[in-house]
């Protein structure tokens, strides 16, 4: 089995959709000619061809707003949006069309898509190529909102989304496209979506995190096993449908629970796991929900390694809870 | 074809104030020019009745067509069948041209079990996929992107569809006017933008929204033909488009059709436009009624008599009443449908939602007739 990077994954995951289903057609801001500005789609111009792998004029309410035509029409668009921080001029697209056409049009219209975006900070993008806006789109029903952590995940993740028939935000993080490394099959495969990954197995402390807050809370766990305490890492991988179970049945088991997350505390994803288990599992609980997340400030530049959730902050917040 | 034609278009199928017109001398058999005029008739007595079921709180809201039958029904003539039309929310006109039933397009108004889109939407916000009328939204210019992607996607696959985008000039401001334009020109994609001039977006007046000469001028920005057409004149519009179909059809690229009409009703029930704009406006343009015209058109050619038109306009009004009735008579909708439809499966979070609202309303001891629904 070969070993490859998680953006190795994703450029494998597309080429093999792309052969095997001729609706695949890319399109997005340098994906051609370029390969992608991290090369996500590196080589797939020279396969494929310019009318499968589409550069576009610099408008993503353009590349989505067609994107969507194209899906409508019966293709399997994957629109890239070359930085999470750049999807806001395709948000009405993608909150009133993309999500909205099964529904609004009673079934008839359907719009199978997989937007692709690289997600979350840790290469000094400063605020524009860091952000992690996730919440959003989970807030929007009608979308899928996946977010691999593993080489393994992103490939497999990525055949799901493209052979579903719902509209997925698909996001990388791009702090792992070179760091994640792993064995990847050769063949196709699908991981499924809604079905969250269990990273690490624990019964004192459950760390629930997704995409590169999942090696973070792998390490911090490591970490926490020096001083005797046991922690469950539990990576979504798929935010929206989530899966609760996994989240209930670890908590059921650790009655501790620390969320960890890069976008902003208030309003982000992990409140809503707050309050599921609070809803659902607060009879478990030995210690309150804690929650490490970027702090409520726009991402910054400098003071990025300050920002964003890191062991010493997730070990921080174990060691709350265990002493609570 | 590189060069924007900004000036009035001068072709004008039928020439007005002539005293008799030969058919030879009308572009399209007699059989197309009484369906087109029916369809315009069809499209404005439902307009009217849908104003008075809304001021009788029997539906919640309504859009009406009123002066844009011409620009609606011309352009949706020149079609063909395979074509698909990503409409805006005043469109009506090219539903009912393309033959969807009045019960259809009635029950989108009432949002009962028998409408279509299971009461998801306001009225007037149709989804007919058996006409390839694509689903409507009210954020304004949206359906432009998306139909250059239909078009795009057509293109690829080597099928022979043209995809047209209906929208008022409120929406040549938008970003996905601009964004579609420019994709369309890059990708030479076959496409037919038409703009329903028709002088409003709500209160804010055409001269308030741009400043460009005409709408039809934005085409040259982005390397195409912008076309200018009386839009009130049922038989310019059917020519305009159909030149911009043939010529996208045979891989010539876009075309932005202007189609200069007026709103002679409010932008929808909830709309006041004597706040707004003068009555004499609006009574100049009435001289110019679109059904008006082309009934004399139809009355000069020999081809509709007064008594014919009578009939017509009765079989009309008849038509829709009945159809009224036979939607008012459909089942409410079912409450479950509330949960259809936002995915392909329903996810095990909503499948609980549904759970726990069906435990409440039958604690509850089920739906009063009348709970949220019109009337209120």
């Amino acid at each position: 089995m070969p070993t490859m990077n998680l953006l190795q994954a994703v450029n494998v995951g597309l080429r093999e959709a792309m052969r095997s289903d001729d609706r695949v057609v890319l399109l997005g801001e340098d994906i051609g000619r370029r390969g992608g500005v991290f090369g996500a789609t590196e080589g797939l111009s020279k396969e494929f061809g310019a009318e499968r792998v589409i550069d576009t004029p610099l408008t993503e309410c353009g590349i989505v707003g067609s994107a969507i035509g194209m899906a409508l029409y019966g293709l399997r668009p994957i629109p890239e949006i070359q930085f999470l921080d750049f999807i806001y001029p395709a948000f009405d697209q993608i909150v009133s069309e993309m999500a909205k056409y099964r529904y609004r049009s009673g079934g008839q219209y359907t719009c199978p898509m997989v937007l692709r975006a690289p997600a979350g900070g840790g290469i000094k993008g400063g605020h524009y190529h860091s952000q992690s806006s996730e919440a959003y789109f989970a807030h929007t029903p009608g979308l899928v909102v996946l977010m691999p952590a593993t080489p393994f995940d992103a490939k497999g993740l990525l055949a799901s989304a493209i052979q579903g028939e719902d509209p997925v935000i698909f996001l990388e993080p791009k702090r792992l496209y070179r760091a994640a490394k792993g064995e990847v099959p050769e063949e196709r495969y699908t991981v499924p979506i809604g079905k969250a990954r269990v990273a690490r197995e624990g019964k004192n402390v459950t760390l629930v995190a997704w995409g590169a807050m999942v090696p973070v809370c792998e390490e911090a766990a490591g970490q926490a096993a020096e001083k005797g305490i046991d922690c469950e890492v539990i990576d979504l991988r798929s935010i929206v449908p989530l899966d609760a179970e996994t989240i209930l049945a670890s908590v059921a088991k650790t009655g501790r629970a620390v969320i960890v997350h890069e976008a902003p505390k208030t309003g982000g994803f992990g409140a809503e796991i707050s309050a599921l288990i609070a809803e659902k599992a607060i009879e478990y609980l030995e210690a309150p929900i804690a929650r490490v997340a970027g702090f409520d400030t726009p991402f910054p530049y400098t003071l990025e390694h300050i920002y964003m959730p890191d062991t010493r902050r997730v070990g921080k917040a174990i060691e709350g809870v265990i002493n609570f | 074809m590189t060069q924007t034609k900004t000036k009035a278009k001068t072709n004008r199928a039928v020439k007005e104030k002539k005293p008799s017109i030969k058919i030879d001398d009308l572009p399209l058999p007699k059989a197309d020019l009484l369906r087109i005029y029916r369809s315009m008739v069809l499209t404005r007595a439902l307009d009217e009745r849908g104003m008075m079921l809304q001021r009788q709180g029997r539906i919640g809201f309504f859009v009406p067509c009123i002066g844009q039958e011409a620009a609606q029904v011309g352009s949706a003539h020149a079609l063909t069948a395979r074509d698909w039309i990503f409409p805006s929310y005043r469109n009506t006109g090219t539903a009912i041209h393309r033959g969807v039933p009045m019960t259809e397009i009635i029950a989108n108004l009432y949002g009962n079990s028998l409408d279509l889109s299971k009461g998801r939407q306001m009225p007037n916000h149709f989804s007919f996929k058996s006409i390839h009328f694509v689903s409507i939204s009210s954020p304004i210019g949206t359906q432009i992107t998306q139909a250059v992607g239909a078009a795009m996607a057509a293109r690829y696959r080597k099928e022979n569809m043209v995809a047209i985008t209906d929208f008022g000039d409120g929406a040549t401001s938008s970003n996905d006017f601009h964004a579609g334009l420019n994709f369309a020109g890059v990708f030479k994609a076959p496409v037919v933008f038409l703009c329903q001039n028709n002088q409003w977006a709500i209160s804010q007046p055409l001269c308030d929204q741009t400043a460009s000469p005409t709408i039809a001028a934005k085409a040259e920005a982005y390397g195409f033909p912008g076309v200018r057409v009386d839009g009130n004149d049922v038989l310019a519009v059917w020519q305009a488009v159909k030149e911009a179909l043939d010529r996208a059809r045979a891989g010539g690229g876009p075309t932005l059709v202007e189609a200069v009409t007026y709103r002679m009703g409010p932008h929808s029930s909830s709309d006041n436009p004597k706040a707004y704009r003068k009555d004499a406006e609006v009574e100049s343009w009435k001289a110019k009624d679109p059904i008006d015209r082309f009934r004399r058109t139809l009355g000069d050619a020999g081809i509709l008599s007064e008594a014919d038109d009578k009939t017509l306009w009765e079989a009309a009004r008849q038509e829709i009443v009945q159809a009224v009735k036979t939607v008012e008579a459909g089942p409410a909708l079912p409450v479950e449908t509330l949960f259809e439809d936002v995915y392909v499966a329903m996810p095990k979070h909503l499948a609980e939602q549904q759970q726990a609202l069906r435990r409440e309303i039958e604690e509850r001891g089920g739906i009063r007739h009348g709970d949220g629904a019109f009337p209120l």
